[in-house]
């Protein structure tokens, strides 16, 4: 690969990809637009639509075919540890409540692909570290042990243990799910800050659509028969789309502040 | 969800704080074992004083012929074998508690030490000799053979069910049954001076402790526990859960594999030479835990030290419980290890 090819294709292409069980994909041939470095792409669609296998399969965790390029690179074809240099996935649950520290559960994050258990010997692991804490405005649980944090406590040490690892590609499945609503505000600033920082793309599976209304610049939205809307949010997310992706009767109204809400009035009947 | 000043500035600072007192636990743990092994070395059946037992350690020479073989030849290798399977055993089991993702995990819990111990009968019994090796590594080898094949049973089990840590840790169980059950059927047909010989053995004994053996144990331990500390952030990793490592790039499986490789290993080497020894490797990791945390750069090497001291001092306690008489140190730690193990799972609950 040279340097050309990949300036010419920076962000990410996800083209045919077929993910899921084997003989029995969930993902089935699902390709969309080219996504622009920088960018938070919101992943949206009612359960079981395949959210979760398509980012699982994205960070290499799950069979796949197809063609996945970041930054002029395809990902399949790279080698293992290079591939996950590159790509971070935050899984939908929560890190396991032990008596690890926050500050070690992210430092063995950084350093848990190192050739040596050790990892990098001090300073550019600690400031790595020390900065992903002071990012998330978590600082005050570095020092704290999991058993003793709050889900959404660990919810955010999850996210320190993505971003610690600075990675192009950020896959995140629901990663407001354990999350009261400032924190909710506060790590889709962060991820969204860190992306337009980086030029790193974002993609996160959500449920709360205004969420992804609010901060994302792109959303795709799924459904069993495939992609059902693939652009920018106003434009993705319309009553039509609504309707056939969710199966709901809802609308897009503006609030005072000038916000689009979209508001659910029924579910319709089957 | 505190609110703290956004930079963080000092953490690291704090956190060297929080690894300074590991590591002066660490060489507390240390000095605690040398202690443990002076000790033991000094307990026995004949009197010993101490200033001779010092004096005969540094140059043998001062000693008489029978002091001599007393300390070097039957207290010395006994004590640091003591010392040597309660480390191997130690890690073996923080290992595999951590590998399952679950603190019942051991190399006894999971059948593999009934397994080495199968191994070891059968080579006993069937007075198995292969062309110039001795019991030294004839015995050791059908031990470690069957914990490997036990291991590998139950990483293939689990793989072919798609099992998770928890189904591991039940075909575990199942195995150590099944062991058992084999282990009873070699001693039936056995005659009675090789069944003499397997009882003396399933129950756990230092006293066939030979420099030898202190060299094959040390050996194993040389080859196992540098491997495991190269491994350490990416154990510590998994202690997020799998899925998490997994994101990480830890490839877990592989990971699973070589632990279960280790600590058979481990295991058939410590078993081969001084028999079942139960509960050392499982309370060896929650003494450790308790003392150090989760980072396996210090829960590791915590774990061998804590297993080393365990069966130390219940070295001691087999010779000094009854005087003259030496229990064979397997009961002790049995009996020494179950309530202990209890208090450690009840105060965990409590602090939760």
């Amino acid at each position: 690969m040279t340097a050309a090819e990949t300036a010419v294709l920076p962000g990410l292409i996800l083209q045919d990809i077929v993910a899921g069980y084997r003989g029995r994909p969930v993902i089935d041939g699902l390709s969309i637009e080219p996504v622009a470095p920088g960018r938070l792409v919101a992943l949206l669609g009612p359960n079981a639509v395949g959210k979760s296998t398509l980012l699982r399969a994205l960070a290499g965790l799950g069979s796949v075919s197809g063609r996945i390029v970041l930054d002029g690179r395809e990902l399949t074809r790279l080698p293992r540890a290079a591939r996950f240099g590159l790509v971070g996935y935050l899984p939908q649950s929560l890190p396991q409540p032990t008596s690890l520290l926050a500050w070690e559960a992210v430092a063995s994050a950084y350093s848990a692909t190192a050739p040596h258990g050790f990892g990098p010997a001090g300073g550019a692991a600690d400031d790595a570290i020390e900065s992903v804490f002071g990012e998330l405005g978590i600082a005050g649980l570095a020092l704290r042990r999991l058993d003793q944090l709050s889900g959404g406590q660990r919810q955010m040490v999850g996210l320190a243990q993505l971003l610690v690892r600075r990675p192009r590609l950020m896959l995140l499945d629901e990663p407001t799910s354990a999350l009261d609503l400032r924190w909710q505000l506060r790590v889709l600033e962060t991820v969204r800050g860190v992306a337009r920082r980086t030029g790193a793309v974002a993609m996160m599976a959500a449920h709360d659509l205004n969420l992804a209304l609010r901060f994302c610049d792109r959303v795709v939205v799924l459904s069993r028969q495939g992609v059902v809307a693939d652009g920018p949010p106003l434009e993705a997310m319309t009553t039509g789309v609504l309707r056939a992706a969710f199966g709901v009767e809802a609308r897009v109204e503006r609030c005072s502040a000038g916000h689009p809400v979209i508001i659910a009035d029924h579910a319709m009947d089957d | 969800m505190t609110a703290a000043a956004a930079s963080g500035h000092g953490l690291a600072a704090g956190y060297r704080r929080f690894v300074r007192r590991r590591v002066l636990l660490l060489a507390g743990l240390l000095a605690a074992v040398l202690a443990a092994l002076v000790a033991d070395v000094a307990t026995g059946p004949s009197s010993f004083p101490a200033a001779r037992l010092l004096a005969g350690l540094l140059d043998p020479s001062v000693l008489g012929a029978a002091e001599r073989v007393i300390l070097w030849d039957i207290r010395l290798p006994q004590a640091v074998i003591a010392l040597l399977v309660g480390a191997s055993l130690g890690v073996a089991g923080v290992e595999l508690q951590t590998a399952l993702d679950n603190p019942m995990a051991s190399p006894l819990t999971l059948g593999i030490q009934a397994a080495a111990t199968f191994g070891a009968a059968v080579a006993i019994v069937f007075g198995i000799a292969v062309a110039g090796a001795g019991a030294t590594v004839v015995v050791p080898g059908f031990a470690f053979l069957a914990a490997a094949l036990a291991a590998l049973a139950l990483y293939a089990l689990s793989r072919l069910y798609g099992a998770g840590a928890d189904t591991v840790v039940l075909f575990g169980i199942a195995l150590l049954f099944a062991m058992n059950a084999l282990v009873a059927l070699v001693q039936f047909v056995a005659d009675p001076d090789a069944l003499q010989q397997v009882v003396f053995w399933t129950m756990g004994s230092l006293a066939k402790a030979t420099w030898p053996k202190v060299a094959v144990l040390l050996a194993v331990l040389a080859l196992c526990v540098p491997a495991s500390l190269r491994q350490a952030a990416a154990m510590t990793a998994l202690r997020s859960g799998d899925e998490h490592a997994r994101s990480l790039g830890v490839p877990v499986e592989r990971l699973r594999l070589l632990v279960l490789a280790r600590a058979s290993l481990l295991t058939a080497a410590a078993v081969a030479f001084v028999g079942a020894i139960g509960f050392v490797g499982l309370v060896g990791p929650h003494i450790a835990r308790l003392a150090l945390g989760e980072d396996h750069r210090f829960l590791v090497p915590g774990s061998a030290l804590a297993g080393a001291l365990v069966l130390c001092l219940a070295s001691i306690a087999s010779k000094s419980l009854l005087p003259g008489i030496v229990i064979p140190v397997g009961i002790v730690t049995a009996l020494v290890g179950v309530p202990l193990f209890m208090a450690l799972i009840l105060t965990r609950r409590r602090r939760r």
